[in-house]
């Protein structure tokens, strides 16, 4: 496996020289590689950011704790006490009733100032972040069940439910992209053994004359890594160009709602590298895979 | 030096190719390998160059045992033997001159080294003026000389040749004739197979027929048919 810089070199040349000579051949090999990539690297995409997203909504559930009407303030302060002791608790944070009213207020119009001043029929509420989304459902009994407490929620069967759908997505999402990397080898490692089979002389003489095994695979596993890089180039232009696109218009929505994709910048440039990664991998791979009945001595 | 001692192939399908082969071809010898189609003319070349192994028996060329010899020396041994074939096995997308270096660059030879004997051995074959014509715009004699030149470029002691002459008219055959009692003088040991009748009893060596899978004849500065 040990090659010396100049016979490298040589092997560089001469795997690009054939490249260039398959001619079609070798077209067909890029574009297999490009529509498989092309599909990985939207699906790359869509899944960072479905994840992204995910564990942000999942981040996002806290535990509210609603005080009893009547209790003091020095009541508040023992109980805000009390759940920062909680495990797995984070931050304690206390929102009095006439802010939440305030919130209400300017969601949903100005109708709802009717209920300001004693008429408030809200709650002071301490917001629980815990250190891990799945510990809200223990934070929220636990603080059911302090003095004070009037009720305390965390969302109930929605926070499982969504609990459960980041799971599923991800799970099936891995799922997916591990099928797809699979149907790409299959594909290119095909693709590869036609240019191969059409240079069985070719082989056939190297053997012949000497060349180890080694030698014989060089420039067929360099001709595969260039396919694989050539075929990155259209979907990595592509799914750069879409993204951004969808940054653009999609990122205000979501930002709004307080969620947000990646950047386009580093996001983009990271998979850029491993579209070309894959592709450089998946075509050496699938060169050396379709060549070793040649090799048989 | 070559030596094969009870030498049996047996193909998967069952037909028995070669059998109880016993011989010796000492440095330097020039052998012709004899026999109507199917004899097993080119089995025994197959199993020289090891493109295929023995069913039983043992075959050396110089220091390997093909018996002990590990898979991945198999380039190694291959790199002492010449071969040149009936239908010349060019490579057709390299020129004359890439076709020979070719040879010498795939063992890996210093690129300063490859230019000159190349030249050398072209010019030996008589094609020192065609050195950029691809193949399919040389005749039949002019593409077997440029694989004869491929066989010889690495000095191998051993060049074995399966029926070089059998695309070629009578007077092109002689040409490359020639060239090989040429590369026999210069030291090296040739096999030959074939079935020119009038090339084995004009460039008289020894001769070795084989028939129905046995050797039925080895004979010194022997003819095409035998004396009897």
């Amino acid at each position: 496996m040990v090659v010396k810089p100049n016979v490298l070199k040589h092997h560089l040349k001469d795997s690009w020289k054939s490249l260039r000579r398959n001619g079609w051949m070798s077209v067909a090999a890029v574009s297999a590689v490009t529509v498989t990539l092309l599909l990985v690297g939207i699906f790359m995409a869509l899944l960072l950011n479905v994840n992204r997203i995910s564990s942000q909504v999942e981040n996002d559930v806290r535990v509210r704790v609603y005080v009893e009407r009547g209790t003091t303030k020095k009541q508040e302060a023992k109980l805000e006490k009390e759940l920062k002791g909680l495990d797995q608790v984070k931050t304690v944070s206390y929102r009095s009733a006439k802010k939440e009213l305030d919130t209400i207020v300017g969601s949903y119009g100005s109708q709802w100032k009717m209920f300001s001043g004693d008429k408030n029929p809200l709650n002071n509420v301490f917001m629980v972040d815990t250190k891990n989304p799945k510990a809200t459902i223990n934070v929220a009994k636990k603080a059911e069940k302090m003095k004070r407490v009037a009720e305390a929620s965390y969302g109930g069967s929605t926070a499982k439910k969504l609990f459960k759908t980041v799971d599923t997505i991800q799970r099936w999402g891995i799922g997916f992209t591990i099928l797809l990397l699979f149907v790409a080898v299959f594909l290119i490692s095909n693709t590869i053994r036609i240019t191969i089979l059409s240079r069985a002389d070719e082989i056939g003489v190297m053997r012949l004359v000497g060349a180890t095994n080694w030698y014989i695979r060089w420039p067929f596993l360099l001709e595969g890594a260039w396919t694989g890089l050539l075929g990155s180039l259209i979907p990595m232009l592509v799914v750069d160009i879409g993204y951004s696109l969808v940054y653009r218009n999609a990122g205000l929505t979501t930002a709004a709602n307080g969620y947000s994709l990646y950047p386009s910048v580093p996001f983009l440039i990271w998979l850029d590298l491993a579209l070309a990664a894959i592709g450089i991998v998946i075509g050496a791979l699938g060169a050396v895979v379709s060549m070793r009945r040649f090799l048989k001595i | 030096m070559i030596q094969m001692k009870n030498v049996m192939m047996k193909y998967d399908n069952g037909v028995v190719a070669m059998k109880d082969l016993n011989l010796t071809v000492d440095p330097g010898e020039f052998v012709y390998v004899i026999g109507p189609s199917g004899a097993g003319k080119s089995t025994f070349i197959k199993l020289l160059y090891h493109e295929l192994t023995p069913t039983a028996g043992s075959i050396k060329i110089n220091n390997f045992d093909f018996n002990v010899m590990k898979s991945k020396e198999v380039p190694f041994m291959r790199r002492q033997i010449g071969i040149v074939f009936q239908d010349f096995k060019l490579l057709p997308r390299l020129t004359v001159y890439e076709n020979v270096a070719y040879a010498m660059q795939v063992i890996e030879t210093p690129e300063k080294e490859i230019r000159p004997r190349v030249l050398e051995v072209l010019k030996m074959v008589g094609l020192e003026q065609k050195l950029r014509r691809f193949p399919s715009e040389l005749s039949g004699g002019e593409q077997q000389r440029v694989s004869i030149a491929r066989a010889i470029v690495n000095k191998p002691q051993v060049v074995i040749a399966d029926e070089p002459t059998g695309n070629l008219d009578p007077e092109t055959a002689e040409g490359i004739m020639e060239i090989l009692d040429r590369v026999n003088q210069s030291g090296t040991t040739v096999i030959m197979a074939t079935h020119n009748q009038q090339m084995v009893d004009a460039h008289t060596h020894r001769v070795l027929e084989i028939a129905g899978g046995r050797l039925i004849r080895d004979e010194k500065e022997g003819s095409y048919g035998s004396e009897a």
